[in-house]
């Protein structure tokens, strides 16, 4: 639109510059300006109005998250980024906080979750743990071989994704206690577990080697109960509930993820540090 | 602070030579982070309400004393681990909304329209007078009235709070002392969906505000210019 007149033309001119987002016209230092008020024409405001409004057009790329075809990789980009920052976030040397006995969840209510089963009828006789992957004695474990290792015993709290926690007293042996054992190359990237009801779960080095890590044989001072994983489990007070698997029959240290994890398969995260 | 001021004249045509005049009240960097962050908040909110269900309590799981069932049509991603990737993805994009807009509002100087103060307090009975007794309307004077700054600045702490609560949340071990300040894991649980609803409360407030206020004043969110407004910019 064309300015009306040449007076016009010349304060329009300043007006633009004020609608470049840069509205430094009025200002405490061009006092004069400040009582001078620019006039401009109504088509050329409404020009002015819908150039500001164009700047916002960046907002729309958000709407590629309405585009069904769009979502699901963005998602996982999301997803992957979280996980990314997580790995990042977590320190070895950072404890998860422990408690007192008198703060633990007593045990009937210290909730019982599994995909499958509750019982997936483990034989105790015939049980070992197989070894396999980057370690230098691979083979089959027995539970007394992991049991002659130092025990643990720990108050910490147990997140589950859906939203509850509970505080449980575990026991067990550090995984990286078994990892020297097994003569683990811990320059190895994994470690898969996989369980007696088709379960499976992976762990990245860092957290298989923290210090409240454990290959978990004993909830309450008690040898575990078939619900609770018998007769072995993972118990990792800096993950998030579904990682630490039970009922372990296989374990495997990898360069290579081949198998993920059950949720994680179904879309949930892998790392989930707390 | 506010800033150029200008007068618009009717076209060649019109009836009117009235002048009108406008106001160039939000800077850009302001009106991105608005409409990026109004995205942002809904689908949090939305998959939030969808994570919630997967256990609608604050108590314990055995026996399990459910809240409030919200509707799963009203939320966000169709199931937990669905939901999660929408928490998970646009808890990135609000933090950074957040940061940006708290260093542009720093570093341009702009907070001064929008930063509640102590001086604005003297301001604030006469407002809450007009809004809600039906008081005689105080005299506008800038872009802000001293409720709107009140609003303003308290919506942005919640949603400060809002970010520390979901990092106690998601990280309660690395960020123990995070968590232990709000209470600990479960009730940093609490807080988190607390400082929803507050939020909820604000953007209700801000929409039956949005509406009264009428077009011009809508406009302004989109364009940064105000028309006709009712304070002559220092």
């Amino acid at each position: 639109m064309e300015p009306q007149n040449g007076d016009a033309n010349n304060l329009d001119s300043k007006s633009t510059d004020a609608a470049s987002g840069d509205a430094k016209i009025v200002d405490a230092k061009d006092a004069e300006a400040r009582n001078v008020s620019p006039k401009v024409s109504q088509p050329r405001f409404r020009q002015m109005n819908r150039r500001e409004l164009l700047k916002l057009t960046p907002v729309i790329a958000l709407g590629a998250f309405a585009i069904p075809a769009l979502r699901e990789p963005l998602l996982k980009q999301g997803l992957r980024f979280s996980d990314w920052a997580s790995g990042k976030l977590f320190r070895s040397g950072q404890l998860a906080p422990t408690f007192a006995d008198s703060a633990v969840t007593p045990f009937e209510k210290f909730p019982i979750n599994d995909y499958d089963v509750d019982d997936p009828g483990v034989i105790f006789e015939n049980w070992t743990l197989s070894v396999s992957g980057e370690v230098q004695k691979p083979g089959e474990y027995s539970l007394s071989q992991i049991q002659a290792l130092p025990r643990t015993r720990q108050n910490t709290r147990h997140v589950c994704v859906e939203g509850w926690d509970v505080i449980g007293r575990f026991g067990g042996t550090r995984l990286s206690e078994f990892m020297k054992l097994i003569g683990a190359d811990t320059t190895a990237l994994f470690i898969t577990v996989s369980c007696a009801d088709d379960y499976y779960e992976s762990l990245d080095m860092a957290t298989a080697l923290h210090p409240q890590t454990l290959l978990c044989y004993e909830m309450y001072d008690q040898p575990l109960t078939r619900e609770h994983g018998a007769p072995l489990r993972l118990n990792i007070p800096t993950k998030i509930g579904y990682k630490q698997a039970k009922y372990l029959t296989e374990l495997k240290v990898t360069r290579v993820l081949d198998r993920v994890g059950y949720w994680e398969d179904q879309g949930y995260s892998w790392f989930y540090g707390l | 602070m506010s800033g150029a001021l200008i007068e618009i004249e009717g076209a060649k045509g019109e009836e009117s030579d009235e002048t009108a005049r406008a106001v160039y009240e939000h800077p850009l960097p302001v009106r991105l982070c608005h409409w990026v962050n109004s995205v942002a908040l809904f689908v949090l909110i939305g998959s939030g309400l969808q994570i919630f269900r997967a256990f609608p309590s604050f108590g314990a799981k055995i026996p399990q004393k459910d809240l409030l069932h919200w509707p799963k049509s009203l939320a966000i991603g169709g199931w937990l681990g669905g939901a999660l990737q929408w928490h998970l993805t646009f808890m990135w994009i609000y933090t950074a909304t957040g940061l940006f807009y708290l260093g542009y509002q720093i570093f341009s100087g702009n907070y001064r329209q929008v930063l509640f103060l102590p001086r604005d307090l003297p301001d604030v009975w006469p407002m809450v007078k007009h809004y809600f007794f039906f008081g005689a309307k105080p005299a506008v004077k800038e872009a802000y009235n001293p409720l709107q700054k009140h609003a303003y600045t308290s919506v942005f702490a919640l949603g400060v709070l809002s970010v520390l609560t979901g990092l106690a949340i998601w990280k309660p071990v690395q960020f123990s002392w995070l968590a232990y300040l709000m209470g600990g894991f479960h009730w940093a649980r609490v807080w988190h969906f607390a400082i929803m609803w507050a939020i909820l409360l604000f953007v209700f407030g801000h929409l039956v505000m949005v509406i009264l206020h009428g077009w011009n004043n809508f406009v302004s969110m989109l364009s940064g210019w105000k028309k006709d407004p009712e304070y002559h910019p220092r």
